[in-house]
């Protein structure tokens, strides 16, 4: 519920390793409220969810090590550089293997590494937030809206990043007004907003 | 399976960033301490400069002067998180959130408490209280500030996610307030008038490892609530 | 027992159940009040150092007794919240709070009445007048915490939290501010002070006592009932209604 409206009810999904969901409808359906409760950010008033058979609040560091969120906010420092800001993502959680200096090579940020985020335009900054999940290693991504501020090459080179990790039995969750070109078996929708 | 780092360094490193951030962002931690010292120093100027009566107010003064210098800054440990998602990813590690809260309030205290034992000896001293006394309010306020930052924590992580925050961070927190000013205050009043303020001093220490213990876990029960 | 308890949480339940012992409570509220009034006031003896005046403990000493009583029920609604996830608890914490704002303010109003023929003055900072202020202060932070977010869920469990916090400093408040009041004023001897209070003073006082506690309860209802119907408007049950 979200300031007393029920958002939805009812609802059953699973997902496997290398699948993808995404959450679709309209605006204020929830899709948000959605992927927080899948995060663990926010209790569903109902029911619960389960990672690998367990009860995700029972799991907690647990599961959080092995779940990447990017929401709405990038969640990035504006007074610290690229770099501090993914070395900071990296002692939050668990860090991949690969070279920072790399991470923002992928992310064509490479010659930002020491500047301050806060002169980064808003589709660089995006692309730090979505750095984030080539800079610490997790099986689940839960995207909202991660193409926002985007420029179409950028969009291009993170739909492959997404395909590689679906390659490597990692799973996303996305909320998207962009369309999504993945192969059928991979991709599962969920409509949410439809008036019962 | 689990690289992640232990859990002293992500203390550490998380504490590393907040004096970094606070570094960067000088003039804002600025303004409680400016704010302390300014209002110390309406006290002489509205009540004239008598030195037994300013001698006497001293402690009571300086001591509400540090309450509402803390309350001031108290915006700062969660605000700019909130604002921009970091605290979302804080509240996301794996590791223990009531942990990590204590690093970025230990941050909070050495950016805001601290400087107050650096300027309070000068200020004691321009309201005439004698050295002794000054002891013992340095110790006041080396013991006092601590406990000011963390029961203020659970107050903004209640509040942060609130459009008029602040005023109501300042009622809840004020009552929460009151134990550390009496016995702060008369602790050191006690020192200048030459008695023994030993008593006072255990109380705040006990307060202290209270609040220690558990005001970590009331914040991030407080944070998660805030965050969703 | 333990159905009994499950059974009371589920809030159609709850609201007949209160809804049929509302008028049942006024009545016992109304006799109780009108037998501790005229038992204080017209029966008891005349104290023989305030003469009439002491009278009003007859309703700061309850309205007292209930603002810390009703503190302590809410930080055990937080304990039911937080180990049996009940939902009536967080509507019977937040219905409480301006119950016992209210008795505290009446508390601190008569204690201040009292002052005057006592003291001299409307107001002292006596111990316990200046804890009851602070304690005003905790609920008035309460409501104003409730009523400033908005989803009433988190709300209710903001609340709960600052109840709790707020639970272990009262004693902690209690205590500073009395070790501070008896080390500024000089010693005041208050009526209480003495090992026993003669019967017929005490029968009222516990009889007042009683009927704040049944007016808690009515009000509580009232409240209770009043918070279900604006919480769960969007069941079915209240349609039924």
């Amino acid at each position: 519920m979200r300031n007393d409206r029920l958002l939805f009810e009812q609802l059953e999904i699973s997902l496997d390793a290398g699948q993808m969901l995404v959450v679709e409808g309209p605006n204020g359906c929830g899709k948000t409220s959605l992927l927080r409760i899948l995060t663990g950010l926010r209790m569903a008033d109902g029911g619960e969810i389960l990672w690998r058979g367990e009860p995700i609040d029972r799991l907690a560091g647990d599961y959080f090590e092995q779940v990447n969120y990017v929401g709405h906010h990038d969640g990035v420092k504006h007074e610290l550089s690229c770099l501090e800001n993914l070395r900071l993502a990296r002692a939050m959680g668990a860090p991949s293997s690969i070279d920072l200096d790399d991470v923002l090579e992928q992310v064509n940020l490479y010659a930002y590494g020491e500047t301050d985020v806060g002169s980064l335009s808003a589709g660089q900054k995006r692309r730090l937030a979505l750095a984030r999940l080539l800079a610490t290693e997790a099986t689940l991504w839960i995207l909202d809206e991660p193409f926002t501020s985007l420029d179409k090459a950028s969009m291009a080179m993170f739909s492959s990043v997404f395909e590689r990790h679906l390659q490597q039995q990692g799973m996303i969750v996305m909320t998207s007004h962009h369309d999504i070109s993945l192969p059928q078996q991979a991709l599962q929708r969920l409509m949410l907003g439809m008036p019962s | 399976m689990s690289h992640r780092l232990s859990l002293s360094q992500a203390f550490v490193f998380l504490l590393r960033r907040d004096l970094l951030l606070a570094l960067r962002n000088r003039a804002e931690y600025a303004m409680p301490l400016l704010f302390f010292v300014l209002v110390i120093t309406m006290f002489p100027l509205a009540l004239g400069a008598s030195p037994q009566l300013l001698a006497r107010i001293a402690p009571g003064v300086i001591w509400v002067a540090a309450l509402l210098a803390a309350m001031l800054s108290l915006d700062s440990i969660f605000r700019s998180d909130f604002d921009d998602g970091s605290l979302e990813q804080i509240l996301l590690s794996p590791h223990p959130i009531a942990l990590l809260v204590l690093a970025k309030v230990s941050a909070h205290w050495l950016v805001t408490g601290l400087p107050l034992l650096i300027v309070a000896p000068l200020l004691a001293e321009m309201l005439g209280m004698p050295a002794d006394a000054q002891t013992t309010l340095l110790l006041t306020i080396l013991i006092g500030t601590p406990i000011l930052s963390l029961i203020g924590a659970i107050g903004v992580a209640l509040t942060v996610g609130l459009r008029k925050g602040g005023i109501i961070l300042s009622l809840l927190v004020l009552p929460l307030y009151v134990p550390v000013l009496i016995f702060a205050a008369s602790a050191t009043e006690n020192a200048a008038s030459g008695f023994d303020p030993s008593a006072q001093i255990y109380m705040l220490l006990a307060f202290l490892f209270l609040s220690i213990s558990l005001s970590p876990w009331a914040t991030a029960a407080a944070l998660r609530m805030s965050a969703s | 027992m333990f159905l009994w308890f499950h059974k009371l949480g589920s809030p159609p339940h709850f609201y007949r159940i209160a809804g049929k012992w509302i008028p049942w409570l006024g009545w016992i509220f109304l006799l109780l009040l009108a037998a501790g009034l005229y038992g204080g006031l017209v029966e008891a003896p005349p104290d023989y150092q305030q003469g009439e005046s002491y009278r009003i403990i007859f309703v700061h000493v309850p309205a007292a007794w209930m603002s810390l009583f009703v503190y302590v029920v809410m930080a055990v609604c937080w304990a039911v919240i937080i180990i049996w996830h009940m939902k009536l608890a967080e509507v019977v914490l937040i219905s409480s709070a301006p119950i016992g704002a209210s008795f505290t303010f009446l508390a601190l109003v008569t204690g201040s009445l009292w002052g005057k023929p006592m003291w001299g003055t409307y107001w002292v900072w006596d111990a316990r007048l200046t804890s009851e202020l602070i304690l005003l202060f905790l609920y008035l932070g309460i409501i104003g915490l409730h009523n400033a977010i908005e989803d009433k869920r988190t709300a209710g469990r903001a609340v709960a939290i600052l109840a709790l916090v707020g639970v272990v400093n009262i004693p902690i408040i209690h205590y500073s501010v009395e070790w501070w009041h008896s080390l500024h004023q000089g010693p005041t001897v208050t009526k209480f002070d003495k090992p026993s209070i003669h019967w017929s003073m005490l029968l009222p006082l516990l009889l007042m006592a009683l009927a704040f506690q049944v007016y808690y309860v009515l009000a509580l209802f009232q409240r209770c009932r009043a918070e279900l119907l604006r919480r769960e408007r969007n069941h079915k049950w209240v349609g039924e209604l």
